[in-house]
């Protein structure tokens, strides 16, 4: 069976944070119902904790740190799931039950297993 | 004198003598109606469309070249399987890493003929995943023209306007995806069959579009794509009887299709609905559709479909002996059905010109004026230029024209257009 990351993109949020309980409680709903498929995930910290992280002429180069996220946008990258599934058609009908895909959207994306 | 191959070519033909060849174009048809049941097949069985179109196209080759001199086989669809099914299991036996099971699973495909049903199956499968929704929609339609249309990808490439080497790329792109991402090859469940359907529905109807959209233009290959649409949508309506969806999009094609030789003059401009010779409409076509579409409405008395109710307005259009007796009444009504279950500011658009013939050209204006978001779209403009030339608004009229001409048209159309601005 196909594994699947769902990267869920939403609000800058801080998940720790008492403002965010209700929907963290919507998010532990969504795992108990989703309990068969799930292989591993995890809430993340807001973008403002990010490091980006890059070596500049090959490997063993210097690196280069910036404070912040790869990407700015107005919906960040605020956690994900592993998802082993049936088929395409199982991961879309799973993510569909996620907070993030009403609140934002969800990334979709087969993993290559190494 | 003859050359090597004409010479070979002519011993052979003193071999076979006994036997009726056929001619080629009859070889070509049969192969044709079969190819997209056979490459079904063989995506089910190998897994892989990309395995199971080389081994089809081989044995479309091998078809091509034999049946024109022995014949056409009594079982064409099982002769075709069986040379197919051969290859596909020399090509899985020569990668390694796809050998063992699935090549016996290859072997064991029985090449007599399946059940109908087993076919049918197969095909909507096909049908399915070609259109699947998490396919861009240039995708599907390059899918769809290739597998079920049978179009080689040059044939696709030049159809759709697009650089061979695009088409090529779209066309592994879309099938990586599918191998990739786990688009599954099957019919969608009950619950899901409205959502799934539409989506074939708009990709059938977006190929039948851009054919009919390019008129009469001296691109065949791309006025052919109406009639891949049209065979698409018969395709459609064979596999699927029951369903209001694809009864309405055959009925939609057919009606639409009708006016074809009607919709330009001898100089290959467009005319309106209005200038047509209704006497060059095709009467079959029209017979046809608006059955069809007596046919959904009775599926679908409490829960409209999109392509049921715009082929009830094309059939209005269509069973109307002269503009002014088109039944104004009925089209509205159709529109105002059409809204609840597709607004669209287009669909709007087309409303209010109905409105406009019924009601008056203000009337039609005040509708007309009250719809957002169709700055961009010529036909908007084009629709004010006409209600307000009819109230005698010149000014406003050629302004509206000119907003008309500086969107993208093309050639006839523009010309058509520049001659009102003219009359302004």
């Amino acid at each position: 069976m196909p594994t699947y990351i769902a990267l869920t993109y939403t609000a800058d949020v801080d998940w720790s944070s008492p403002e965010q309980a209700d929907e963290m409680a919507e998010y532990r709903e969504f795992g108990a119902a989703a309990r068969a498929v799930i292989r591993g995930g995890s809430a993340l910290y807001p973008t403002a904790t990010a490091t980006t992280v890059r070596v500049s002429g090959g490997k063993g180069g210097d690196v280069l740190t910036t404070d912040g996220p790869y990407a700015e946008t107005k919906e960040a990258l605020t956690g994900f799931y592993l998802l082993e599934c049936a088929d395409l058609d199982e991961a879309v009908a799973t993510v569909a039950q996620m907070p993030a895909a009403w609140n934002g959207a969800v990334e979709v994306r087969p993993i290559i297993p190494l | 004198m003859l050359t090597g191959d004409a010479a070979r070519q002519r011993g052979r033909a003193a071999d076979t003598a006994q036997v009726i060849p056929v001619a080629a174009d009859v070889a070509a048809r049969v192969v044709r109606a079969e190819r997209s049941r056979i490459l079904a097949t063989l995506i089910r069985v190998t897994g892989s469309v990309d395995l199971a179109e080389d081994a089809t196209q081989d044995a479309v080759v091998r078809a091509l070249q034999t049946w024109p001199r022995d014949g056409v086989p009594d079982n064409p669809r099982g002769w075709l399987l069986v040379v197919a099914r051969r290859r596909a299991v020399d090509m899985i036996r020569r990668e390694a890493h796809r050998a063992g099971k699935e090549a016996e699973a290859v072997a064991l495909l029985d090449p007599a003929p399946d059940s109908p049903e087993a076919v049918r199956d197969d095909l909507l499968r096909l049908v399915f995943t070609c259109c699947h929704p998490a396919l861009s929609l240039d995708a599907q339609v390059a899918l769809a023209l290739r597998t079920l249309g049978g179009l080689a990808t040059a044939e696709v490439a030049r159809a759709l306007v697009v650089p061979e080497a695009t088409m090529a790329k779209r066309l592994t792109r879309a099938k990586q995806k599918i191998t990739r991402a786990g688009i599954p090859y099957r019919i969608p469940a009950a619950e899901e069959l409205p959502g799934r359907l539409a989506a074939v529905a708009a990709t059938v109807y977006l190929i039948f579009n851009e054919g009919y959209a390019a008129g009469t233009g001296d691109d065949l290959m791309r006025v052919g794509l109406a009639d891949e649409g049209l065979r698409l949508a018969r395709l459609l309506v064979e596999l699927m009887p029951d369903e209001p969806t694809v009864l309405g999009l055959l009925a939609l094609l057919l009606l639409q299709d009708s006016r074809r030789l009607a919709r330009v003059d001898d100089d290959g401009r467009p005319l309106l609905l209005t200038e047509q010779d209704r006497s060059r409409w095709d009467r079959a076509a029209i017979t046809t559709g608006v059955a069809l579409v007596g046919q959904a409405l009775r599926r679908t008395p409490n829960d409209p479909d999109r392509y049921v109710v715009q082929a009830a307005i094309a059939a209005c259009h269509a069973l109307a002996p002269s503009y002014d007796q088109t039944p104004w009444d009925a089209v509205i009504s159709w529109y105002d059905v059409l809204l609840t279950v597709h607004d669209t500011p287009v669909v709007r658009l087309n409303r209010a010109a109905a409105v406009a013939e019924r009601d008056g050209p203000a009337a039609g204006l005040a509708l007309v004026d009250a719809i957002d978001g169709l700055a961009g779209y010529p036909w908007f403009h084009a629709t004010r230029g006409e209600l307000l030339y009819r109230l005698h608004r010149s000014d406003e009229a050629a302004m509206a024209y000119r907003a008309a001409l500086a969107l993208d048209l093309n050639g006839p159309q523009a010309a058509r257009l520049r001659d009102r601005l003219a009359e302004c």
